[in-house]
């Protein structure tokens, strides 16, 4: 085993972009985004649009070069790399999509999309039999069965695509596989068969997952650990269900409150936030949250929160002047 | 901006009273919808019954391909060239909407019946302004000058909690977030109190804080002009809060109607008791969840029985020769299933090995 647990390590990342007639003023998608992902965890990335979870993903999959910051993997920082070891590297994460309409080319079969893979990294298999066989492997691995392998994607359902996708991320062995939203294409009787796929995936083959996700409920049922974002900064982490049960955010707890649930107990204590998310572009001073959030005070718009940690729970911490928990019990304190 | 602009979050009154007594305003009765397609004709909506009552919401509810938006877009009146009615009736202040001409028809729209379209930024014009959009409905039914319908939007547009109306009448749909849009179009919706107001999938393209606050004023709304309101979703969650009634669809047929209370808690059609099952209510990490196997039938070739019979863990015989009818189980509810009494309480939270 490596010298750290965590297989990957992600410390005070930055990422801006420029766009088109914004002036001087640079798109802030990531500001200072730490992380960590241990093996065979699952890690869920929660936020609302805009909030820079698709850069992250990106930036894992080293498809963006942060501004700042660094990301190690196995100790290893792979923006470093070059050649033969950015390679190896790069068949080590690994990605599920949304949309699996969109993220399989309809003109290759499945047997194909799954093989594909392998053109770029061609130590892997040894020939054309060994080929086939482990495409059969995979398909039976994703409950296909042999017989999908010659079909295209259009004789699919969404569900049935989706399995291709993650036979295709399995093809290289990864130690990650980054799941961006990759059940909210499907209809909710699908969703659950893929949901159970990628967990007995994981307890068969060890990967840990970043799962990104709106949908709090599915995060819940799949995560070990929760990051919440918002506005390009992670403003809680913790263990799932102390995040969710224990939220020290006023963010984090409105954006529970807001989620309807099958019971409809939720509706009557529901926090109803007031106006949207500001525009990354010109982000509030101090906490990027304190223009929707009934708890902001004159210290909240001068300086940027300090993390706060869960006296009760370590590895539970928040970016907030004034963290719910420390004033009483949660959501309680909240609605009083 | 200072901190003490905030505003302490708002908190809503409990669910609504159930109103089995209020008057029924829209009356749907086996309405059929068949679209034709290179590869043949099929049927996208098979004999679709519903009532909305007065001050009411009813959801439709169901999975992609269910059939539950083109039963609002035939209500509505808007179904493609290739998409006809061949079949019912929908009676809405004693007119039947899907005979009625062109005329009447658009004399009704918005006045009786309106609808609010899940894509905001599609459903808006581009090319004009919102409060040229808004003040529409007020010159062509009401027959306001430009001026006085300028005002009403304004007016209206306050209403729906958009700040600074007066300025941002001279807007564009795209200089609008994407709540902000949702907004304008329930606005242009209730402008002129219809009785029933359709909501297709109005919060689906939204974050999930925002969806609370459009849900929450769609409800205020709804209390305000005593409408009924038809929200069509495949949300479960979102039909448990907003709904007193639901009818749930499959591959085009109404599977079950009923309270939302007690289809929900003890629903009788397999279908329903699946799709429950296959929320992930406080499920731990780990446990598996409940699924239906298979997906829905091709509506190019949809079995003779039952609908669900391929994917049903009750089915037999009977359900391959014979499709149930959507009969009574209950004083207020019906399914169509042969089996009902078969179907037992939904587990809570977990997975259950049953049906």
């Amino acid at each position: 085993m490596k010298m750290s647990e965590n297989l990957l390590e992600v410390r005070d990342v930055r990422k801006s972009f420029r766009v088109p007639h914004a002036g001087k003023n640079k798109l802030c998608a990531l500001d200072g985004i730490s992380l960590d992902l241990a093996r065979g965890e699952t890690l869920g990335l929660v936020g609302e649009s805009g909030c820079g979870k698709s850069t992250l993903a990106r930036t894992l999959m080293m498809l963006e070069r942060p501004d700042a910051g660094t990301v190690r993997f196995d100790g290893v920082d792979p923006f470093t790399l070059a050649g033969a070891e950015l390679l190896k590297f790069r068949s080590r994460v690994q990605m599920v999509f949304q949309d699996p309409y969109a993220s399989l080319n309809s003109q290759m079969s499945a047997a194909e999309i799954i093989a594909e893979p392998w053109r770029s990294h061609k130590g892997l298999i040894k020939n054309r039999q060994d080929r086939d066989m482990r495409v059969r492997g995979l398909l039976d691995l994703v409950g296909l069965g042999a017989k999908a392998a010659d079909k295209y994607p259009q004789e699919f359902s969404g569900g049935q695509r989706q399995r291709i996708g993650i036979a295709r991320a399995l093809a290289l062995n990864p130690d990650v596989i980054i799941c961006d939203e990759p059940v909210s294409a499907l209809d909710l009787s699908v969703q659950a068969q893929v949901l159970n796929l990628l967990n007995d995936l994981q307890e068969q083959l060890g990967i840990s997952y970043i799962f990104i996700s709106h949908d709090l409920s599915v995060v819940r049922h799949v995560a070990d650990r929760v990051a919440v974002m918002y506005l390009g900064k992670i403003i809680e982490n913790g263990p799932t269900d102390t995040v969710f049960d224990r939220s020290d955010h006023p963010y984090t707890a409105a954006l529970m409150s807001a989620a309807p649930t099958l019971d409809g107990t939720h509706r009557q204590e529901r926090i109803l936030l007031s106006g949207e998310v500001p525009s990354p572009l010109n982000p509030p001073s101090g906490c990027r949250f304190r223009t929707r959030c009934w708890k902001a005070t004159e210290v909240c718009a001068t300086t940027t929160p300090p993390v706060t940690v869960d006296p009760e729970f370590g590895g539970h911490t928040a970016l907030c002047h004034h963290p719910l928990l420390l004033e009483g019990s949660g959501l309680e304190t909240v609605s009083a | 901006m200072k901190g003490s602009s905030m505003t302490a979050p708002a908190r809503h009154d409990t669910q609504t009273d159930h109103r089995a007594d209020a008057p029924t305003v829209l009356d749907v009765d086996g309405l059929s919808v068949e679209v034709r397609t290179i590869s043949g004709t099929l049927r996208a909506v098979n004999d679709v019954s519903f009532q909305a009552r007065r001050g009411e919401t009813l959801a439709l509810l169901g999975e992609s391909g269910c059939g539950k938006s083109m039963t609002a877009t035939a209500l509505v009146g808007l179904l493609e060239p290739v998409a006809d009615v061949v079949a019912g009736s929908a009676t809405l202040s004693g007119v039947d909407l899907l005979s009625a001409d062109r005329k009447k028809r658009r004399a009704m729209a918005g006045t009786e019946l309106a609808i609010v379209f899940q894509d905001a930024l599609t459903a808006l014009n581009p090319l004009y302004t919102v409060g040229t959009q808004l003040a529409e409905p007020f010159r062509i039914h009401k027959g306001l000058t430009a001026k006085d319908a300028k005002a009403k939007a304004v007016e209206l547009m306050a209403r729906v909690g958009i700040p600074q109306p007066e300025t941002r009448l001279n807007s564009y749909p795209h200089q609008f977030s994407g709540g902000m849009r949702q907004r304008l179009l329930i606005a242009m919706a209730v402008a002129l109190n219809p009785s029933v107001l359709i909501a297709d999938e109005p919060t689906t393209a939204l974050d999930v804080t925002v969806q609370a606050q459009i849900m929450a004023l769609l409800r205020d709304l709804r209390t305000e002009f005593d409408m009924a309101v038809v929200l069509i979703t495949h949300d479960l969650a979102l039909v448990a809060e907003e709904a007193d009634r639901v009818a749930v669809m499959y591959a085009g047929n109404v599977i079950e109607t009923g309270t939302v209370a007690e289809v929900f808690a003890d629903p009788k059609h397999p279908y329903t008791k699946g799709l429950l099952n296959s929320v992930p209510v406080n499920a731990r990490r780990g446990d598996g969840l409940h699924s239906i196997g298979g997906s829905p039938p091709d509506l190019h070739d949809i079995p003779d029985g039952c609908v669900y019979q391929e994917r049903c863990p009750l089915a037999r015989d009977i359900c391959v020769t014979t499709r149930p009818t959507l009969d009574h189980v209950g004083e207020q509810r019906k399914a169509a299933c042969h089996f009902p009494e078969e179907v037992t309480p939904r587990t809570r939270g977990g997975k259950s090995e049953d049906v």
